[in-house]
């Protein structure tokens, strides 16, 4: 109880939410998601919901709370993996999850994050490809 | 019309919100027992855990999740019975409107949870206790 295991690809984190949470284990899991995004230096967050057979008006919130955090740390998320029960369920709870992009899966979430990512930079600040800056990222 | 009947499978103590979640799992089993859709089964144990949490954030003491068959003719359903002596609600209409909420919590518990099942009866006084009984037919 309160250990969170995440995974990481590249400059993006995944933090797989688990099939039962109890409302404290959410509570964990949000202070533990932010933490490591700062520690780890990532430049993505997927939450991964597919494996949550449940998510109720609290988890919800939760979920978007964490979202909104990172969003105050520089750091986009997008939330995948969401069941087709879960979603008509929700929607007739009337949660609404803000301030959160979603995504059908894993990978799409990460090119989704990736993309942006890709999209800002070639218009802003970063040299032409090819010259090696990203380097060491 | 045939009488309603009502067979008691299990009751769950309810102390803290691992037992919410023990509570969910039972009814999930019962739900998938009982035949229903992989929606309805989502739609009852969500309903379980708001009324759950109920439980454990505003009573302040022990509740109980009890989980019954029930049919009525050729209908088949379940029931679960919500009950604790705490505080109770002051004003029950109030409780289940969306958005409301005492604590920090996000307010759609209740009201959230009666739009997700077919029945749902909720009975408080103060200083005595809450009874939130509803039923899903299949």
């Amino acid at each position: 109880v309160g250990e969170v295991s995440v995974l990481r690809f590249g400059d993006v984190l995944v933090v797989p939410v688990q099939a039962e949470l109890h409302d404290t284990a959410a509570r964990d899991l949000q202070e533990s998601v932010l933490t490591t995004l700062e520690t780890e230096g990532v430049h993505g967050l997927i939450i991964d919901v597919s494996a949550a057979s449940v998510v109720d008006s609290f988890l919800g919130r939760l979920l978007g709370d964490t979202a909104k955090g990172a969003r105050l740390m520089g750091i986009d998320t997008v939330l995948v993996g969401l069941q087709p029960a879960v979603v008509i369920t929700l929607l007739q709870l009337g949660v609404v999850i803000r301030d959160v992009r979603t995504a059908l899966n894993i990978e799409d979430g990460i090119a989704m994050l990736r993309r942006d990512r890709s999209g800002s930079e070639g218009n802003g600040w970063l040299a032409p490809a090819g010259l090696g800056l990203r380097a060491g990222e | 019309v045939a009488a309603r009947v009502l067979e008691p499978v299990e009751s769950v103590t309810i102390v803290t919100d691992s037992d919410v979640i023990l509570a969910r799992q039972r009814t999930r089993e019962l739900a998938q027992e009982t035949g229903f859709t992989t929606l309805d089964e989502t739609r009852i144990v969500t309903a379980v855990s708001e009324i759950g949490r109920n439980i454990v954030v505003h009573s302040g003491v022990v509740g109980s999740i009890s989980l019954l068959r029930v049919h009525q003719g050729d209908k088949v359903g379940l029931s679960i019975v919500c009950e604790d002596e705490g505080r109770g609600i002051d004003d029950v209409d109030l409780a289940l409107q969306d958005g409301y909420s005492t604590i920090a919590s996000l307010g759609l518990g209740l009201g959230g949870a009666r739009r997700l099942v077919d029945e749902f009866d909720i009975t408080s006084t103060p200083g005595e206790g809450t009874r939130v009984v509803v039923v899903k037919w299949r």
